[in-house]
């Protein structure tokens, strides 16, 4: 399952929904809100969502990664709106039987949500200017997004 | 090669929104595939990204840059994305 949501992230609760008796791992990710990008000093963050694709890319990346390592369990929970330093932008669990497995699903789907969902970000900061960020650069770093097939 | 004009609704987010100054417009345009008219719309709102950095979609699915336009299709352009 993939949401958006504009109301702040529950880790708690969501790990709880992965609960599974066949599962022996667990792994999650929660991408925060950080103070300062590139050298910039952050206030705040804006994310704009657009839902409905965000939602069928969102729902194929999940496929995939249960394609890929059996007996998963996943979830994705991503923010839209105005967030502040420190709030929970991001979130994914992953419950399967071996840890192995939840450690590479878990990192799987955050890098694909990240390269693949129409999700953008907007940072504004302390000295009165903004920006969109975007995640080029990851790949210029030599993080390589995920194949989508 | 000439293509014949077809009117094709045009949807911006993000930077390309800010770019175009609105986020939806209807263009009549002699375009034969999805990069056609992001260049088209590039040249007219000034935008710098290149579009191997972008994505796009028609009405409301993901797509290829190759892939054709036709009359009253939405082709949905993506500024790079930057989740999490």
């Amino acid at each position: 399952m993939i949401r958006i949501s504009s109301e702040a992230i529950d880790p708690c609760a969501l790990r709880d929904a992965l609960f599974d008796d066949a599962a022996g791992a667990y792994c999650s990710f929660e991408g925060w809100i950080r103070n300062v990008n590139e050298g910039q000093s952050v206030m705040r963050l804006e994310y704009e969502v657009y839902e409905p694709l965000s939602i069928t890319e969102g729902e194929k990346i999940l496929a995939e990664a249960a394609a890929k390592f059996p007996h998963l369990h996943a979830h994705c929970v991503h923010r839209s709106g105005l967030l502040e330093i420190g709030d929970c932008a991001v979130w994914v669990g992953v419950s399967s039987p071996h840890r192995d497995e939840a450690f590479q699903a878990c990192r799987y789907i955050i890098d694909a949500v990240k390269f693949r969902l129409p999700i953008w970000k907007k940072e504004f900061y302390t000295n009165g200017d903004s920006g969109w960020v975007n995640c080029e650069r990851c790949a210029q770093h030599g993080h390589a997004p995920p194949n989508s097939g | 090669m000439t293509s014949e004009t077809k009117a094709i609704t045009v949807r911006y987010f993000a930077m390309f929104r800010e770019h175009a100054g609105v986020s939806e417009e209807t263009i009549s345009i002699a375009a034969e595939t999805a990069a056609d008219v992001f260049e088209a719309t590039r040249d007219k709102h000034g935008s710098a990204e290149p579009l191997a950095h972008c994505k796009v979609a028609i009405n409301d699915q993901m797509a290829d840059w190759e892939a054709v336009v036709n009359e009253g299709d939405t082709v949905l352009l993506f500024p790079p994305v930057a989740g999490g």
